[in-house]
């Protein structure tokens, strides 16, 4: 598999979050979060199942709607607060769910979102894209036919079709297996030489080696700890590592 | 534009989605044509009984057919949350319902289309002459069908019982829409028939203003 | 987008009042409604076809008008959560929403008990009586659509949406009933005909009456809502340290 690099990388997005609460009902799923991304930065969000990693990317990805505080991006030519379509054409989410239609094949479901996002050539981008994720063979197969690891790649390859400046990531590696990784981990490292921001979270694992900048953990919605942007990541890592093999 | 074409892109999404699979379709007639069959025991259809009841009883079957066959239309978006991918898409949200409103009206159509000779057959009633109005009329109370039963198709998928939940809120709503379109329809089946312009307007004037609402309300339903 | 913080905590206790106000308000509106209900049974003149179950007229037509009112407060109040999100927004659409169901049935109920001495039925399908059970229906609808959602936020969001759709659904319930019953007439309660004037000022009274009612109830229900909604507030912030998904 070769190394993919996005045809219209551009340099990273920043993400800023201040006193960002989310509630849903009566639990704070983020209590008081405030972050800064810078452009470029890779960022890794560990934390335990239901430390709100997940709603910090959703919230990021422009799906959820914090509950309090503010959310602004900026970079390359771009001053949006969240809302603004325009902020939407910059960034890519790999979430839980796969956010494939079933029922279409690989090929469709890429170009169906190559033109939702106003992509030219769709047809084309959607078979470039297919190459590098190994799935090519199958292009023309619907995604209900596809194992966990072949929907899980297509997923990050839908990500990756708008170029974008801010890629969120919510445990990547689930579902691939050890071809699948080492893709994913050329695609970030290739990625981020292009500058582009990268948000992942993992239960404390190294998903690319030496790729990640940053490391910060969550508790109960709050954060606990921030390697911080020019910081080492290590020790945040290992800490998480540890706290998730003793629990 | 950011309504126009994405929900062109995403009606056609839609319609390739249904076509694979014809579930709705399929169901929605056979259902619809069931309830015909039974209502057909409950008077005498001679041609005269049923140009008194005929008319009322298909929208009533369409409107229970339609609010069952509507209801997976925003539920389908929850299994790979497929909905979140159209949301992050850069488009207005509007377009999302949009396409889904014009999807149900055409497969809702497109079954009326193909019941509608049956109907005529079963309940000895001419239709032959009355094919343009009366397709006007369909067209017109589908819409209204379509777009209220959408928006409520994506009211009722945060609630619970939503199935249930789905046919009790557009029966009260869609009450207007059922009496013009029963009422236009009657008039076309009548022994001379002639097409209603003021139920037929009241139609249409519900469809836009409903569409409107939809258009500057819509968005919030998809919120999370 | 621009997020304010959360508005802050509703203090019911600047919409509480001492009881001793609340009290007052109390006998302030019974007085109004045994005034009321006096004029109806002994000034207003004696209808000359229908007799005396005619005087129930006065509590029928104000009760719905002011059920309308109540519904055009929960409209109006769901658009304005929906631009501004504030929780007391919310507060307001139910209760005025909730309040107004009562008084719609009663105007129901008092159609009935109205139509079976006089006409020997006990119910119509007339133009009104009909339009107003839609009505009634679809404001139940709203009430029974909060209550499965539990997610407070989204249920806010969610029932406002439906809230307006059935506010903009009323005008076109009404409308094509009445139009229907002139092809397909039922017998009628009420209504026909010119009013004599003592009729008139007994109805104006009744109906400042049951508008008083309204605004009491209304204020009541609003207060606990509004102390429901602080006492969650309350119980999230104090379960919150350590919370989990």
């Amino acid at each position: 598999m070769d190394t993919a690099s996005p045809k219209s990388a551009s340099p990273g997005v920043a993400v800023e979050f201040q006193h960002i609460d989310k509630r849903y009902g009566a639990v704070f799923a983020l209590r008081d979060v405030s972050l800064t991304f810078g452009a470029g930065e890779c960022v890794a969000l560990v934390g335990h199942n239901g430390s709100g990693k997940t709603t910090l990317l959703r919230i990021a990805a422009l799906l959820a709607r914090p509950s309090g505080g503010l959310l602004r991006f900026s970079g390359d030519g771009m001053e949006a607060t969240g809302g603004d379509i325009a902020a939407k054409r910059r960034i890519g989410l790999v979430a839980h769910h796969t956010l494939l239609y079933d029922e279409l094949t690989a090929e469709e479901n890429l170009i169906l979102f190559a033109r939702l996002h106003g992509l030219d050539h769709p047809q084309q981008r959607a078979s470039a894209a297919l190459g590098p994720a190994n799935l090519s063979r199958r292009a023309r197969d619907p995604v209900r036919t596809f194992s966990r690891g072949m929907r899980q790649r297509l997923a990050i390859a839908r990500a990756l079709l708008p170029g974008p400046g801010l890629l969120l990531l919510d445990e990547p590696s689930t579902g691939l297996d050890a071809a699948g990784q080492e893709w994913l981990g050329e695609v970030l490292v290739g990625l981020s030489k292009d500058g582009c921001t990268i948000v992942m979270s993992t239960h404390g694992r190294r998903d690319a080696d030496g790729l990640v900048t940053r490391a910060v953990r969550l508790a109960a919605g709050r954060i606990q700890e921030d390697s911080g942007p020019g910081g080492n990541p290590d020790r945040v890592l290992a800490s998480a590592l540890a706290g998730s093999e003793g629990s | 534009m950011s309504l126009l074409r994405p929900t062109a892109i995403l009606l056609e999404k839609e319609l390739r989605s249904e076509l694979r699979s014809r579930e709705l379709i399929t169901t929605t007639f056979v259902f619809v044509l069931m309830v015909l069959v039974l209502f057909s025991f409950t008077f005498d259809p001679t041609s005269t009984e049923s140009r008194r009841f005929g008319a009322g009883l298909l929208w009533l079957a369409l409107l229970f057919a339609g609010s069952l066959m509507l209801h997976p239309s925003f539920t389908r978006e929850q299994t790979n949350d497929t909905l979140a991918a159209l949301r992050m898409a850069p488009l207005d949200p509007v377009a999302i319902l949009a396409a889904k409103i014009l999807a149900n009206f055409c497969f809702l159509l497109l079954t009326e289309m193909i019941l509608l000779p049956v109907f005529a057959a079963l309940y000895n009633l001419r239709i032959i002459g009355v094919l343009a109005p009366l397709f006007l009329v369909m067209a017109l109370g589908t819409l209204a069908l379509s777009t209220v039963g959408t928006v409520f198709s994506a009211v009722s998928s945060y609630a619970r019982m939503r199935e249930l939940l789905l046919p009790l809120l557009l029966l009260p709503l869609l009450t207007p829409a059922l009496i013009a379109s029963a009422e236009a329809t009657s008039g076309l089946l009548d022994v001379s028939p002639s097409l209603s312009i003021s139920w037929t307007a009241f139609l249409a004037a519900f469809d836009i203003i409903f569409l409107t609402v939809t258009w500057l309300f819509g968005e919030y339903l998809l919120e999370e | 987008m621009a997020q304010a913080h959360a508005s802050s905590t509703l203090s019911p206790a600047s919409a509480a009042k001492p009881a001793s106000s609340q009290g007052l308000e109390t006998i302030g509106v019974a007085l109004l409604l045994a005034i009321a209900g006096y004029c109806a049974l002994f000034v207003a003149p004696t209808e000359a076809t229908m007799g005396q179950i005619q005087r129930i007229f006065y509590f029928h037509m104000p009760f719905g008008i002011t059920a309308f009112v109540s519904f055009l407060i929960s409209f109006y109040a769901s658009i304005a959560y929906l631009r501004t999100r504030a929780p007391k927004w919310d507060l307001l659409a139910v209760s005025s929403a909730e309040v107004g169901v009562p008084f719609i049935t009663v105007m129901l109920v008092t159609g009935s008990i109205w139509a079976h001495p006089v006409w020997g039925i006990w119910w119509t399908w007339d133009a009104r009586l009909t339009s107003t059970f839609v009505l009634w229906v679809l404001y139940v609808c709203y009430l029974l659509l909060r209550t499965l959602i539990d997610d407070p936020e989204r249920r806010a969001v969610i029932s406002a949406v439906f809230n307006i759709f059935a506010a903009f659904d009323v005008p076109f319930v009404y409308f094509s009933i009445w139009f229907f019953r002139t092809q397909h007439p039922q017998p009628v309660i009420g209504g026909g005909g010119s009013l004599d004037p003592r009729m008139f000022d007994v109805l104006v009274v009744c109906w400042v009456a049951t508008l008083a009612m309204l605004g009491l109830l209304l204020r009541q229900r609003y207060r606990l809502e509004a102390l429901r909604h602080e006492v969650a507030q309350l119980r999230m912030e104090a379960g919150s340290p350590g919370e989990q998904l």
